[in-house]
């Protein structure tokens, strides 16, 4: 009897030690499910979602504080794959969706002032004090975070033109108007 | 005549393929004609894979025929020449033959119809590296005229880990309706043959096959006199008639046996493959220094005339197709094969490096689709499939959004040649699913790499902007140190006496150093002067000192 309760107890202690060194060995830094929904965001770091960011976002919504929908760049997909992620119903989008969109500056009426760098998330605007400013278009997120910094208002959001490189062709839709006039 | 036609070489297949009728005949009873010049000609920039080329003229400037008009952007990039002598009106966005019906920057040339050519220096074929001929080939914009216009001299570098076999001359043209090539092959044998044999020079290739379907006898004749009349161990192979055959993996399996593996180049198996128009045009650009400026197409269809002409890049489709005459009842022009091309949005746009072949649609010739019934999963998809796909799968994935796993089942594998939707039962657009699915993924890729980008820049700008406070904190700290350090060691001195002659003292001292400012401080002007110069200033204050003003520095 005693030799049996003394057995259990040393495998006890014993496995009770394996699994203590196990959660220190193994710790796992930060917080997996954080970087995951962070991939799947879009990264223009515009704000829209009312979070500093979209790291903060992804966050925000690992502890269960924020909704999935509230990301306009990331649009309907977005939702949809952040709902396949979480394993949560897939929203309505909580604004409307952007099409996708490049920062200009008119660089006649810009004064060097250099705001928008400071303000521009990704350092897609290059100038100097008292120099003409003009944003990098092939890292410009299209954000607006620099609008509301220009105190002159030269700068204007462009919407990005389909090119023959971006063209996707689309969906084949099944000529159901043709089908009924034959069969008619 | 029949035994002629057999190869010496025992050949392989390919799984499936698909034997659609010809049409071949009707454009080929005329030789190849060379197109009259037009007045204007659309010249893309784009017109090959890789990099888009930087434009090197300004509207207004005259070019001259095979002028250099726009420059490689890195290795895999080609070149564009001015096509003829003319002023450039214009470089400006102009629709392209492309599906999408979309504009790309075009140089824009008014024809002054002169056919002035810009200096042409061949150079000694001799005394060229294999360095320099590739250089020579991509300044001369040479790129693959079988469609896939991919920059040919990116491909005349044999792999450094595998031994170069097989050099496959590419003569299949296995679409039906297009003859461009086999008309090269009639009338331009020697000089395909002299081109295949730079490309030889270049690769090192224990064999050089030209091969080509048994459905073009008069083109395999005409390619085995040259063969023997240039005097080079080619050996020309007849190769049977099977769509697509004419495709680069397609034609080597058939030849070598040999099959390439997803998403590796032929070159590291041994092989490499060229079309005939490519090395005709490599020939001519090497032996005489003619850029690629034209290509031969095939105008045919629903048209009177059918045959073959040499066209400039930048000639609208719609002027080129006149050529043949179309039928009244013609209601648009399909670009490329019925198998693989597709119907020209619209008709100004210019033929390119890649359009081989204009086919005047009807509705008689092409009658309209049958509507898409269901998939029944018969499987006849998979068994013509040539690159051993199961298209019936890809479409349900396609179909359902479901990327991925159209990926799984090697959707990028899939050459969109067409013999899948060529005997659908269901008369399902197969190959349209599959290009929708790969324009998403390939959207999707970008998006992804464009959110890395953001993260990663938005990721260093926080670093900087914490260590760009972190030191100035420090500095503010620093600074902070230093004075309280001289607050305490001024103390110490003065600590002694009373705050109020500490203060005095302060006064003073302060007083001290601006007075030994000031006498520091001297007029900048008056060093260093000449003997003349100093005369002169002696001179003026003895004026002074004599009409009773003060010296102004002993004024103070």
């Amino acid at each position: 009897m005693l030799a049996a309760i003394a057995i259990m107890a040393l495998i006890a202690v014993f496995l009770g030690a394996v699994l203590g060194y196990a959660s220190i060995r193994f710790k796992v830094e930060g917080d997996p499910l954080v970087d995951k929904i962070d991939a799947l965001l879009p990264q223009t770091q515009c704000g829209q979602c009312g979070y500093p960011g979209c790291r903060p976002y992804a966050e925000a919504i690992a502890k269960g504080e924020a909704d999935i929908n509230l990301c306009p760049p990331g649009g309907e997909e977005g939702v949809a794959k952040l709902a396949d992620l979480l394993g949560r119903e897939a929203k309505p989008l909580d604004a409307e969706e952007r099409p996708p969109q490049v920062a200009r500056i008119d660089e006649n009426i810009c004064i060097g002032c250099t705001l928008c760098i400071q303000a521009c998330p990704v350092d897609a605007i290059v100038g100097a004090a008292k120099q003409m400013h003009t944003v990098v278009a092939s890292v410009c997120t299209g954000c607006e975070l620099c609008l509301p910094s220009c105190p002159v208002e030269c700068i204007s959001m462009q919407p990005i033109p389909e090119s023959i490189d971006t063209w996707k062709w689309k969906y084949p839709v099944v000529q159901l108007q043709e089908a009924t006039r034959k069969a008619a | 005549m029949m035994s002629k036609l057999k190869s010496d070489r025992p050949l392989y297949r390919f799984n499936g393929g698909v034997h659609p009728p010809g049409y071949k005949e009707q454009s080929t009873r005329e030789p190849i004609a060379i197109a009259p010049l037009p007045q204007r000609l659309i010249v893309p920039l784009h017109q090959s894979i890789g990099g888009t080329p930087r434009p090197l003229v300004k509207p207004g400037d005259r070019v001259l025929k095979g002028q250099l008009i726009g420059a490689a952007d890195g290795w895999i990039s080609s070149t564009v020449h001015a096509p003829t002598s003319g002023i450039v009106r214009d470089i400006a966005l102009h629709v392209q033959p492309h599906p999408s019906g979309l504009s790309a920057l075009s140089v824009l040339i008014d024809v002054d119809g002169k056919e002035e050519w810009s200096e042409r220096n061949p150079p000694d074929y001799a005394s060229l590296t294999p360095d320099d001929i590739r250089r020579l080939i991509q300044q001369a914009g040479i790129v693959g005229l079988g469609g896939a216009v991919f920059p040919t001299h990116g491909k005349l570098t044999p792999s450094a880990k595998f031994p170069m076999e097989d050099l496959v001359i590419n003569g299949g043209e296995c679409e039906p309706y297009m003859t461009c090539d086999d008309m090269i092959m009639r009338e331009r044998a020697e000089g395909i043959v002299r081109g295949a044999a730079i490309f030889r020079d270049l690769m090192q290739p224990k064999r050089v096959m030209i091969a080509i379907e048994d459905n073009k006898p008069e083109a395999i004749a005409a390619m085995r006199a040259a063969v023997q009349a240039v005097g080079e161990p080619f050996e020309v192979v007849p190769v049977p008639t099977l769509y697509p055959a004419g495709c680069a993996k397609q034609l080597i399996r058939v030849l070598t046996g040999k099959e390439v593996p997803v998403s590796r180049r032929s070159t590291d198996l041994g092989a490499q493959c060229f079309n005939v128009a490519t090395a005709y045009s490599a020939w001519r650009a090497v032996c005489f220094g003619e850029p690629m400026i034209s290509r031969v197409v095939t105008l045919t269809g629903n048209v009177g005339r059918a045959h073959n002409v040499e066209a400039l890049f930048g000639t609208p489709i719609e002027e080129l197709i006149a050529l043949a005459e179309p039928k009244p009842d013609t209601d648009g022009i399909l670009v490329g094969g019925p198998m693989m091309g597709f119907l020209a949005p619209d008709t100004a746009a210019p033929i390119v490096k890649s359009t081989n072949c204009l086919i005047a649609h009807s509705p008689d010739l092409f009658p309209p689709r049958a509507p898409e019934m269901p998939c029944i999963r018969c499987g006849e998809c998979a068994r013509v499939c040539p690159q051993d796909l199961q298209p019936y799968e890809l479409y349900r994935f396609a179909r359902a959004r479901n990327f991925g796993k159209a990926q799984e089942y090697h959707l990028f594998d899939c050459i969109e040649c067409g013999s899948c939707a060529y005997v659908c039962s269901s008369h399902i657009p197969l190959v349209h699913y599959f290009l929708f699915a790969k324009s998403e993924i390939w959207a999707r890729e970008r998006e992804k790499k464009a959110a890395d980008q953001a993260r990663d820049r938005f990721q260093a700008k926080q670093k900087r902007e914490e260590r760009e406070k972190a030191e100035k904190a420090e500095k503010l700290a620093k600074a902070a140190a230093a004075q309280a350090a001289k607050k305490a060691a001024e103390a110490a001195n003065l600590g002694a006496l009373d705050p109020e002659a500490a203060k005095k003292a302060a006064i003073a001292a302060a007083q001290e150093r601006a007075q030994a400012q000031r006498a520091a401080a001297q007029p900048k002007n008056t060093e260093a002067l000449t003997a003349g110069q100093q005369q002169e200033i002696a001179e003026i204050d003895a004026r002074r000192a004599q009409a009773g003003v003060d010296h102004p520095e002993s004024s103070s």
